[in-house]
């Protein structure tokens, strides 16, 4: 199926949208299939890119301006400066212990940042490692990775949408986390659906339904009248299920014409229906109905063992 | 003063006491007792209520012996910055020896309220059991408890009125606590368990609400589906304060519709919150309520876009307490500045920490509120920058603050326009603000803030301080200037020594200090602690290693991560965990 193959190649993408770097994007594929552990890194570092950095610049610019010192060697990615006034070991530390993991591949940048900022005069330094701040503290928000800034509780960690309730637990002392009282909406409420045969997609909003029967129901909404027109223009002999506009039934139990899957977050596709409704919410990325006939294709192709036929 | 004591004596204790019952304020019986014997006499003994700040400052039998007809307590455990995971999970705060001091001296008590305590199911099992006219239990931010303890409350009070948890973490057991209320309990006036995960019965729920027909406020935790809740509400129209489960539902279905018009008869209710998952396209059920409201917390609900949510709120004109994600933005803040005119009360939090999509809220809101509310004493915000320009424009049109806090969300980011710190926009506030008592600062911030705050700020009583100063002096001016001062919370700044050292008498006259990761070396804390015999000066580390394998590795010269001090009548505490050392 093109289509299909089509959507492998795009899956790393989907990575990549998330990555904004470009180790991940060959990773990923290995990633997926090295599971969870490999989603772990994933995660947790899906902090912004150097969001980490410019505040340890941050760091680095004012404590040097505070001991008159500059440091234009080589930076060794785990201390940012040479000398030690306990202050600024600290600060290190602090940084240290709460980054989820250390960013080698930024080191060069900050390096010439710092040599950058060193090289102006002393009194203006300070003006100018700010300068260098704000810009780079203005294009993102909070680099969260100081434990306990920004000063909310936990829970609240948790509620802040984005991938947040998983990677959200920096409590050093095992309390227990509060799990997120409030499923991971994706940014938007609503999920593409498409249908086989049909050039043109839908929106549904998932945040409407509570059951797979709801959701079915739907489907069949917003698809009964474009797949009548598409008939008629496609002048194809397929028999008529019912009188007017054919009804689209049986799409999670394999009993009809056409079968309703997903894909989810992790890229695979699904068939909808096997796991709690609250569950797939949190998991779907987009829908899709299939004719069933292609289903038992499918099965002979990259995702065998994906997709379950139920007979 | 002898004739005005020989005029009071023919005045029998009855009388007095009858006076002072009119004292509601701790300062002022706390005043009244220092006036002469008799009063203090009179005053212990009818006292009702005590509010203990720090529970480490006295102890249980203390409490007793002083205050022997207490019926109401409030106690407060860990330091402030425990809610941000800067204390380690077992520093301390037990209400047990409470609990069972009182039990032994068969206290009367009615009322219990304890904010950042350790509550373990032994507790709650032996307050059930002791106290039989015990009436009303709150727990914010406390831990250590599971369901099993609520269910020994819901079974063993017969008169509960009260059960208030807020935001605990509770080991929830999904056991039937809720189910164990008995049928004879019809006292409940208020109920919240919001912040629990597990899943409740909700018939036993429904049934508990139709026969307590006092009930006024209801707080429904997340397992909790629209479909319970329209039932509710068809029951207990009479509620004053709602908190919504879940609140997601297909708009079009036959429940929500059912829902909307138990709403509609609910016209009592003025506080609102919960939406702990919410469908935007269910909101406008709640619209007929929204000319009542004077409480509105939509700080759950991170799935609210900005229009749907400025659409609910020009239907509250009332609001005085205005809790929200900075999903609302800026110009959904100036809907809120043009319709919201009673607002006392604003909190804006952060719902995106990490960099992901677009940003939050800047100084442009804050200035918007601050010029289209007049009433507005009180601010939490969290933001993506901001500037001294627009602090000092908040300052001139709110000059009645009386909690300024900001924060951030970068703590060291200088001015937005102008890059300098934001030293003069914290000096307006404090200057233009004289009432204010409660203050948090962030940004980029140099001893000369401090110099502001400890001139103006006289009203102070709490302070926190996060990345900010240059010197030793920035603390001086605050110690030395805040006359008022009761807690002064610093983190990651460069105080020292000198700082701590200056006017050590000045921590009695405080509650507590704390400092972590500034200068303080640990040869100064044991100079301070051998000086004030009445203050406790815990160093805490972390967890892993003892006190004697700190012990082994600090010298005096070397910094402390962790101090908090704290003054106190009854000496080191005696359940301090390994990682804690009292000098």
């Amino acid at each position: 199926m093109e289509d299909y193959s089509r959507e492998d190649e795009g899956c790393p993408q989907l990575l990549d949208l998330i990555a904004k770097g470009g180790e991940w994007v060959g990773k990923s594929a290995v990633e997926r299939s090295h599971g969870t552990s490999e989603e772990k890194k994933l995660e947790l570092r899906l902090a912004p890119p150097g969001g980490e950095w410019s505040f340890e610049e941050s760091y680095a610019t004012i404590s040097r301006e505070r001991d008159g010192l500059f440091s234009l060697g080589p930076c060794p990615q785990n201390t940012v400066l040479k000398p030690p006034s306990p202050w600024q070991q600290q600060q290190q530390q602090h940084l240290q212990t709460s980054y989820l993991h250390p960013v080698r591949r930024e080191s060069s940048q900050l390096c010439s940042n710092r040599a950058a900022a060193a090289a102006a005069a002393e009194t203006k330094a300070f003006s100018v490692a700010n300068t260098a701040v704000h810009n780079t503290a203005q294009k993102r928000t909070a680099p969260a990775s100081v434990v306990g800034w920004p000063p909310i509780r936990s829970f609240r960690k948790n509620i802040a949408s984005g991938s947040s309730s998983k990677q959200a637990s920096d409590s050093p002392d095992g309390a227990p986390r509060k799990v997120s009282t409030v499923e991971n909406c994706p940014r938007t409420p609503f999920v593409k659906i498409n249908m086989d045969g049909i050039p043109i997609g839908r929106k549904v909003d998932l945040k409407s339904y509570n059951t797979y029967e709801k959701l079915s129901f739907a489907v069949d909404e917003l698809f009964r009248g474009l797949l009548a027109v598409q008939k008629k223009l496609c002048s194809g002999g397929i028999k008529d299920e019912g009188d007017g506009v054919e009804k689209i039934g049986g799409l999670l139990d394999g009993s009809g014409e056409y079968t309703l899957v997903y894909e989810d977050h992790e890229g695979d596709r699904m068939l909808v229906g096997d796991v709690p409704w609250h569950m797939f919410v949190s998991t779907v990325k987009r829908l899709r109905v299939l004719k069933s006939s292609e289903l038992s294709a499918l099965s002979r192709g990259p995702k065998q063992g994906k997709i379950s036929m139920n007979n | 003063m002898c004739l005005f004591q020989s005029v009071m004596n023919y005045f029998p204790e009855e009388v007095l006491e009858h006076v002072f019952d009119f004292l509601t304020s701790h300062r002022d019986r706390n005043a009244v007792s220092l006036v002469c014997k008799s009063w203090y006499s009179v005053e212990k003994f009818s006292r009702k209520k005590v509010f203990i700040g720090n529970c480490y400052a006295v102890n249980p039998e203390r409490l007793i012996a002083r205050f022997p007809r207490l019926r109401s307590l409030i106690l407060k455990g860990k330091p402030h910055f425990a809610d941000f995971n800067l204390v380690p999970h077992d520093w301390g705060g037990h209400v047990y020896p409470w609990i069972e001091a009182m039990a032994k001296s068969r206290i009367n008590l009615e009322e219990l309220r304890l904010k950042r305590m350790v509550v373990s199911d032994e507790s709650l099992k032996l307050l059930a059991k002791s106290f039989p006219n015990f009436k009303s239990l709150v727990l914010v931010s406390c831990e250590g408890f599971t369901t099993n303890g609520l269910a020994a409350i819901a079974s063993n009070c017969k008169f509960l009125r009260e059960l208030d948890l807020q935001e605990n973490e509770v080991d929830d057991r999904k056991g039937h606590w809720l189910s164990c209320f008995p049928e004879s309990c019809t006292s409940l006036v208020s109920l919240n368990f919001a912040c629990l995960k597990g899943e409740v019965n909700a018939a036993a729920l429904e049934r508990l609400v139709a026969r307590c027909r006092n009930l006024r406020s209801l707080r429904l935790n997340h397992a909790l589906p629209l479909e319970v809740l329209q039932k509710i509400l068809v029951q207990a129209p009479q509620l004053n304060d709602l908190g919504t489960g879940s609140f997601t539902h297909d708009p079009n279905s036959e429940t929500f519709i059912k829902l909307k018009n138990a709403v509609k008869n609910c016209h009592s209710i003025r506080s609102l919150s919960g939406f702990l998952d919410v469908n935007g396209r269910c909101l406008p059920a709640v619209y007929p309520i929204c000319a009542n409201l004077t409480a509105l917390n939509l700080s759950y609900a991170p799935g609210i876009f900005s229009n749907e949510l400025t659409k609910l709120i020009r239907h509250c004109k009332k609001i005085e307490r205005l809790w929200i994600l900075d999903t609302i933005g800026d110009k959904g803040l100036g809907v809120v500045a043009n319709t919201c005119k009673e607002l006392q009360e604003l909190r804006v939090f952060p719902s995106d920490l990490y960099g992901v999509g677009n940003a939050a809220v800047t100084e442009e809101g804050l200035v918007a509120i601050s010029a289209g509310c007049p009433k507005l004493n009180s601010i939490l915000y969290f933001c993506q920058q901001m500037t001294n320009a627009a602090l000092i424009t908040v300052a001139k049109n709110c000059p009645n603050f009386i909690r300024f806090r900001l924060c951030t969300l970068n703590p060291i980011v200088p001015d937005a326009a102008t890059n300098q710190p934001l030293d003069e926009g914290f000096g307006a506030i404090v200057q233009s603000c004289k009432g204010l008592t409660r203050l948090s600062v962030s940004g980029q911030l140099t001893d000369q803030v401090f110099l502001y705050i400890g001139m103006y700020a006289e009203q102070l009583e709490m302070l926190s301080i996060a990345f900010a100063g240059d010197s030793d002096k920035g603390m001086l001016y605050v110690l030395n200037g805040c006359k008022k001062l009761k807690k002064l919370e610093i983190r990651d700044s460069p105080f020292g020594n000198m700082a701590l050292l200056s006017d050590m008498g000045k921590y009695e006259t405080m509650r507590s200090l704390w400092m972590s990761s500034c200068q303080v070396t640990l040869g100064a804390c044991k100079t301070l602690a051998e000086k004030m015999p009445r203050l406790n000066v815990e160093i805490i580390s972390e967890n892993e290693g003892g006190a004697g394998e700190v012990e082994a590795r600090l010298d005096d010269r070397d910094r402390v991560e962790k101090m908090y001090l704290y003054r106190t009548l009854v000496g080191p505490r005696t359940d301090a965990p390994d990682f804690v050392r009292t000098l």
